[in-house]
C-alpha cells in the first residue's frame, strides 16, 4: 500500500474537479494506479493517450508507485 | 542559466533578443506564435495557458540544449506564456544566434517543434459561442 499525491492537468482536473489528492493505493505499477484512478472517477483520456511523471520528472509507466510519491498523468499537450 | 522561461506576464522580446548578440553571430533567427482568432472552424476569443511547472521548465531546459547539442549554434531562448491571453498576444517567443543562418534557422524550427509536442503546457481556448475547452490533440503520424 502507497500514499502517493497526484495532479491533474487540463481535462483530468475538470473530470476529477480536484487539482491534487492523496490517494491510498496497492497498485503495482503506474498504468495500474491511472486504471484504478479511472475507474473510479470516469477519466475519458486512454492511458495510451497520457505520458506519466513521478516526483517531478517522466517516469514509465511500469514503473512502481514509489510510497511518499508525487505523481502527475500528463494529457495530451498543446504549448506553443 | 534558464534557456526556457514560463512568463506569467507579457513576454519582453528586447533583453531576450540583447541575451543572444554575440560578435561571433552573423546570424539571428526567432519565431513568434501568437493567438489566433480561429482554430478548426471556430472563432476564438481568447485563451489561457497551463502547465504542470516544475516539469515544464525541465523539459524545456532539456530541448534548448539538445538544440545546442544538435546545430553549430552560438545562444538560444524560449520564453512561453501562461495564463490569460487575448486574440495576437504573443503566446511564446524562441530566439537563436548563430555564426551562420542555416544553423540558426534549423535550431529555431527545431526548438517551436520540441516545445510544441513534449513540453507540459496546455491550452484552453474559449470560442465566441461562449463554450471554451482543453486542447489535447492526437499526433500526426510519423512520415515515411
Amino acid at each position: 500500500m502507497a500514499v502517493v499525491t497526484v495532479l491533474y492537468f487540463a481535462s483530468l482536473r475538470d473530470t476529477r474537479g480536484l487539482a491534487s489528492e492523496q490517494v491510498e493505493s496497492s497498485a503495482p505499477d503506474l498504468q495500474a494506479l491511472y486504471a484504478e484512478l479511472q475507474s473510479r472517477h470516469g477519466f475519458s483520456l486512454p492511458v495510451n493517450r497520457l505520458r506519466v511523471a513521478m516526483d517531478g520528472d517522466f517516469a514509465g509507466w511500469g514503473d512502481g508507485v514509489r510510497d511518499g510519491s508525487e505523481i502527475a498523468f500528463i494529457p495530451p499537450v498543446s504549448g506553443g | 542559466m534558464n534557456f526556457f522561461e514560463l512568463a506569467d506576464q507579457p513576454i519582453v522580446i528586447a533583453p531576450l533578443r540583447t541575451a543572444l548578440a554575440h560578435p561571433m553571430a552573423g546570424a539571428f533567427a526567432s519565431f513568434e506564435g501568437w493567438v489566433r482568432d480561429n482554430n478548426d472552424g471556430r472563432t476564438v476569443d481568447g485563451l489561457r495557458y497551463e502547465a504542470y511547472a516544475e516539469l515544464a521548465r525541465k523539459e524545456g531546459e532539456r530541448v534548448l540544449r539538445e538544440a545546442f547539442e544538435k546545430f553549430a549554434i552560438v545562444d538560444a531562448r524560449c520564453a512561453h506564456r501562461i495564463g490569460e491571453l487575448a486574440v495576437g498576444e504573443l503566446a511564446v517567443w524562441v530566439g537563436v544566434s548563430a555564426a551562420h543562418r542555416g544553423a540558426a534557422f534549423d535550431a529555431c524550427r527545431y526548438i517551436i517543434d520540441e516545445v510544441k509536442s513534449r513540453v507540459p503546457i496546455w491550452k484552453h481556448e474559449r470560442y465566441r459561442e461562449g463554450d471554451a475547452g482543453w486542447l489535447h490533440p492526437t499526433p500526426a503520424p510519423p512520415e515515411h
